[in-house]
């Protein structure tokens, strides 16, 4: 009898986790814990913190994991049109900070619409998609486009270019999953290329500014080019075998700026090196390739869609981050994913991750 | 219902072609995110393979901050110890241009919470000027501990602006010592490429200042001492987190001088408001006993960059104070010349001491008359009177004996014309006329007359009263010439180890003691019954002295010099070269008062102040520049 309810209460707790995520992910964490006590000079503070962070995050993956997919299809319209009134209700209202409008004030607390939309955009498109199954045409994806392209607007106006290229890259994969045509495709990306000098002609001067430095940051090595140089720099002095725990000079003299949060890579990288960030790549391919696997076992478009966008979004995070650390993309607000200290970006991540751990477990009963 | 089957079955082989399809794209997806792996790989592999020496040391630059630490500069005493150039430590408040913004603003801003003067704001312009943005400039020295807590407090508005803790130069005994001293200033351009000539910079790496002028200047290597170097870890601010190495800096060395700060001071007081040069020797060694150029200058102006306003009324101020009259004025020496004239024709056998004329007052040579001042001539004149009374007649005969080249060449073996080679830069090496010098000068023939004004020292001769005095320091060493040295030794700070700076003598002139003697027992005679006798009344020190008048404008024929016609900067310039005790002479001196008229009356009163202080410790009894109640006869 008591092996019974232990079998039950077992099955209840791991009955819905994937085990490969979950140990991927632990592993992610816990090189996060690490880097970032060296990167806050041996802060307990921060690190405690964190910790309470990853475990809110997990017991929201273990939550979303256990919400069968249907359900959250019935969610995914509801939650996109809060998402952009939200967006809407800080484009008019929102609290200022660093120059941004990104923050609204809901009385309790002061939330961040543009992390809901970064589930709530892929959600949406992969229900569009799965709702019109069987009968796409060209216009299912123009209106999808369109859809993306209302809390990218709203997202870039903050402005927030990078959570806004994010947004726009995790919708793109579910269209390009879709089905897009080729053709267009193609289109786009001359499009793009055509169209570089409008956005550049409506960028902000420091968004300008960005891409210039990634061109030649010694052209202002102590302005906009310093992060980068200084990243650069802690990348390039880590070496193979990097400069060990704790010794990172770049670290531990201040010369790396935001460096639990953006840049907590460049502390990785200097103290551990060329070995350590390839380690750290596997881990993140790790997840990757767990959701690709997930992604093409899922048995309806809606799952399937959904699990590829939240797994290539995932590679967008690590990919432009460590990009931006070591210098070849420009620097946008781009956490590392389950590294970087912050709890909102953990919490959404871990959100995403419940998700694909959702549609894996729920698979035999959507066949049954 | 077999509609519904078949649609059915279409909607499978859609579901089923849309999820092959969807396969394909996600294994497309797949490669994208391996290539872009890949990209970032390479990278990695470029930064921390290919590339990492070159960020290894740009973050060991970044880490390491090499800091020099500067010496001490040397101390320069008196003989007695007595401070004349020292260090300190104060607190000035600095602006480094290139982080600051607008200098004017900060300035501005800063005023409301130091007080900055416009002399401050003048003189950290001119230094703005003269540096580049990158250096730390100061605004204001000398800031008090309530200015330090209160900047320290507003420091976050003032990006760029720094206190710091800097060595200062400090004069204590002001213009005094200007002359002698000299000052240290910011380095400019033109020192930093002598530097760097002579591989030394490296050795001012975090010097600001050098030495300008004076014995700062002359002795700058031995007061500099060896920079050391401190490794600094240092973080993103600048912030130095722990020392790494440190080779610790050798201070300069101390400057003990011959120099006495009562006698120099005396001097100082002596002269008065009047312009002019005295320099006293110790003819024993050529140790400068006093050195002193009338007027004078703050050298403390200069330390922490004179603002341009002092520095044009420095510049711009009729009595020239930034002359150094002791060794760069040159004046004719007047009747100082004449003992050396007679020694002179003694050496060459053109006279001997018994040999004399009968003076009518004037010398005829062609149509030129020379005149005596004394108007109906001195009657018999010896070689001793000649001196003693200082006739001028006796001389113009001579010098039409001797002829310009004997002249010469004795007079440049006592070191007039050339310089004495002195522990001071700047020195003038006045004018020994010859007949070579004017064919050169002006490219004209001698004439004889000439050499009948270079007898009395009027003509061309013009000499700096170190010259002369150093002319009266061999003949009262008996011809024994040692080169003038202001500093007596070098002190090394650590290992007190002395380097004595002129122990040996330069040359001794063959003169017969015979003729020293006669010559000496006319300078004796000046002071004691000549025209020096009423200022030397009641010394306890018997004393060699010769007056002098040198004319500043020449007096037509058939004119009379009246002083109180002539404005007062053509007077004449008044001289008295002196020593004393007369056997074994301690102390040599000449000097030289401007536009004071008669040598007598204002010159020989300053040599017996200075004889009677040096020889017997006695301040002078009368108030400073007073001239003795009785005119003094020629």
């Amino acid at each position: 009898m008591m092996a019974y309810y232990l079998r039950r209460f077992t099955r209840l707790l791991t009955g819905h986790i994937d085990g490969p995520l979950l140990g991927a992910v632990l592993l992610l964490m816990g090189v996060g814990l690490t880097v970032l006590y060296s990167a806050s000079n041996a802060g307990w503070a921060r690190v405690s913190g964190q910790m309470v962070n990853m475990l809110v995050a997990l017991m929201v993956m273990w939550i979303v994991a256990n919400v069968p997919p249907h359900f959250l299809m019935r969610l995914a319209l509801p939650l996109f049109i809060l998402g952009v009134i939200l967006l809407l209700g800080v484009a008019v209202k929102g609290d200022i900070v660093n120059g941004a409008r990104r923050w609204l004030n809901i009385g309790v607390t002061r939330i961040q619409p543009s992390e809901l939309m970064k589930i709530a955009a892929p959600l949406m498109l992969a229900w569009y998609f799965h709702r019109y199954e069987g009968t796409l045409r060209s216009r299912n994806f123009v209106l999808g486009a369109i859809l993306l392209l209302v809390p990218v607007g709203l997202i870039a106006r903050q402005p927030d270019l990078g959570t806004a290229v994010l947004i726009l890259a995790s919708g793109g994969y579910v269209l390009f999953l879709a089905g897009l045509s080729w053709k267009i495709i193609a289109g786009l990306v001359v499009a793009g290329l055509a169209g570089a000098p409008v956005v550049w002609s409506l960028m902000h001067d420091y968004q300008r500014q960005r891409i210039l430095t990634l061109i030649d940051p010694m052209e202002d090595p102590l302005g906009t080019g310093y992060h980068t140089i200084q990243s650069t720099i802690a990348v390039g002095s880590g070496g193979i075998t990097g400069k060990g725990w704790m010794g990172g000079t770049q670290t531990h003299l201040d010369f790396i700026p935001e460096r639990t949060t953006d840049f907590i890579f460049a502390v990785f990288s200097e103290e551990f090196g060329l070995l350590g960030n390839v380690v750290l790549m596997g881990l993140f391919l790790l997840v990757i390739l767990r959701g690709v696997v997930i992604a093409s076992n899922a048995p309806t478009l809606f799952t399937r869609l959904l699990a590829g966008a939240i797994t290539l979004t995932f590679f967008t995070y690590a990919f432009v981050n460590m990009g931006m650390v070591s210098g070849i993309l420009p620097v946008v607000g781009v956490p590392l994913p389950l590294i970087s200290y912050g709890g909102t970006s953990l919490v959404s991540l871990c959100l995403g991750l419940g998700i694909l751990m959702s549609i894996q477990t729920h698979r035999k009963l959507v066949h049954t | 219902m077999s509609k519904l089957i078949f649609s059915k079955g279409v909607e499978f082989r859609d579901s089923q072609r849309e999820q092959q399809q969807f396969k394909v794209r996600l294994a497309a997806l797949t490669v994208f995110v391996m290539l872009m792996f890949a990209i970032l790989l390479t990278r990695f592999v470029y930064l921390q393979l290919v590339q990492h020496n070159h960020y290894h040391t740009l973050a060991e630059a970044n880490r390491i901050s090499i800091v020099p630490a500067t010496p001490g500069r040397g101390v320069i005493t008196d003989r007695n110890g007595v401070q004349l150039a020292y260090n300190y430590t104060a607190h000035t408040l600095e602006i480094t241009p290139s982080k600051a913004g607008s200098v004017d603003d900060t300035i501005d801003k800063l005023g409301e919470i130091v007080e900055i003067s416009p002399r401050d704001r003048r003189r950290f312009r001119q230094l703005l000027e003269e540096s580049k943005s990158f250096e730390s400039l100061p605004i204001r020295s000398r800031l008090s501990d309530e200015e330090i807590a209160r900047f320290a407090a507003h420091r976050y508005r003032f990006p760029g602006v720094e206190i710091k803790a800097r060595l200062f130069r400090q004069y204590p005994q002001g213009e005094l010592f200007s002359h002698v001293i000299g000052y240290i200033g910011r380095i400019n351009q033109k020192e930093i490429d002598r530097l760097e000539e002579n591989s030394e910079l490296a050795n001012y790496r975090g010097t600001d200042y050098i030495g300008k002028m004076g014995l700062e200047q002359s002795y700058e290597r031995a007061l500099h001492g060896t920079t050391g170097v401190e490794q600094v870890e240092i973080d993103s601010a600048g912030r130095a987190v722990r020392l790494l190495s440190r080779t610790p800096p050798t201070s300069g060395s101390n400057l003990v001088l011959k120099l006495d700060a009562g006698l120099q001071s005396l001097v100082f007081k002596a002269f008065g408001n009047r312009r002019g040069a005295l320099v006293a020797m110790d003819p024993q060694t050529g140790g400068v006993l006093a050195f002193v150029s009338k007027p004078g200058f703050d050298p403390n102006l200069f330390v922490d960059g004179i603002d341009p306003q002092s520095w044009n009324e420095l510049r711009n101020s009729p009595d020239r104070p930034m002359l150094n009259r002791a060794l760069a004025g040159t004046y004719p020496p007047g009747s100082t010349f004449k003992p050396y004239m007679a020694l002179a024709a003694l050496t060459y056998g053109k006279r001997t001491p018994q040999q004399g004329i009968s003076d009518p007052g004037y010398f005829w040579m062609g149509n030129h008359q020379f005149r005596d001042d004394a108007v109906n001539g001195h009657g018999w004149v010896d070689m001793y009177k000649s001196i003693v009374v200082s006739c001028d007649t006796y001389y113009y005969v001579l010098a039409n004996d001797l002829g310009i080249d004997a002249i010469s060449k004795f007079m440049s073996q006592l070191g007039f014309g050339s310089r004495s080679g002195i522990d001071l830069t700047g020195e003038s090496a006045g004018t020994l006329p010859s007949k070579e010098w004017k064919k050169k000068r002006f490219n004209r023939e001698w004439f004889a007359g000439e050499t009948v004004s270079v007898a009395i020292g009027q003509g061309y001769n013009a000499y700096t009263p170190l010259q002369m005095a150093s002319a009266m320091a061999t003949l009262a060493n008996d011809g024994v010439m040692y080169r003038p040295h202001v500093v007596d030794y070098i002190e090394d700070v650590r290992t007190r180890n002395r380097t004595p700076v002129e122990p040996q003598p330069l040359r001794t002139l063959d003169w017969s003691a015979e003729h020293i003697a006669v010559i000496k027992k006319a300078l004796v005679g000046v002071n004691k019954e000549g025209t020096g006798a009423s200022v030397f009344a009641g010394a306890e020190y018997i004393s060699g002295g010769k007056t002098g008048t040198a004319q500043v404008i020449a007096i037509k024929q058939g004119d009379k010099y009246v002083e109180s016609r002539v404005q007062e900067r053509f007077r004449d310039h008044a001289l008295f070269i002196a020593y004393a005790p007369a056997d074994k002479p301690r102390i040599a001196v000449a000097l030289i008062v401007e536009n004071a008229g008669f040598g007598a009356k204002s010159a020989a009163p300053i040599a017996r102040q200075v004889l009677d202080y040096y020889l017997l410790g006695k301040e002078a009894p009368t108030a400073a520049g007073e001239t003795p109640r009785e005119d003094a006869t020629r």
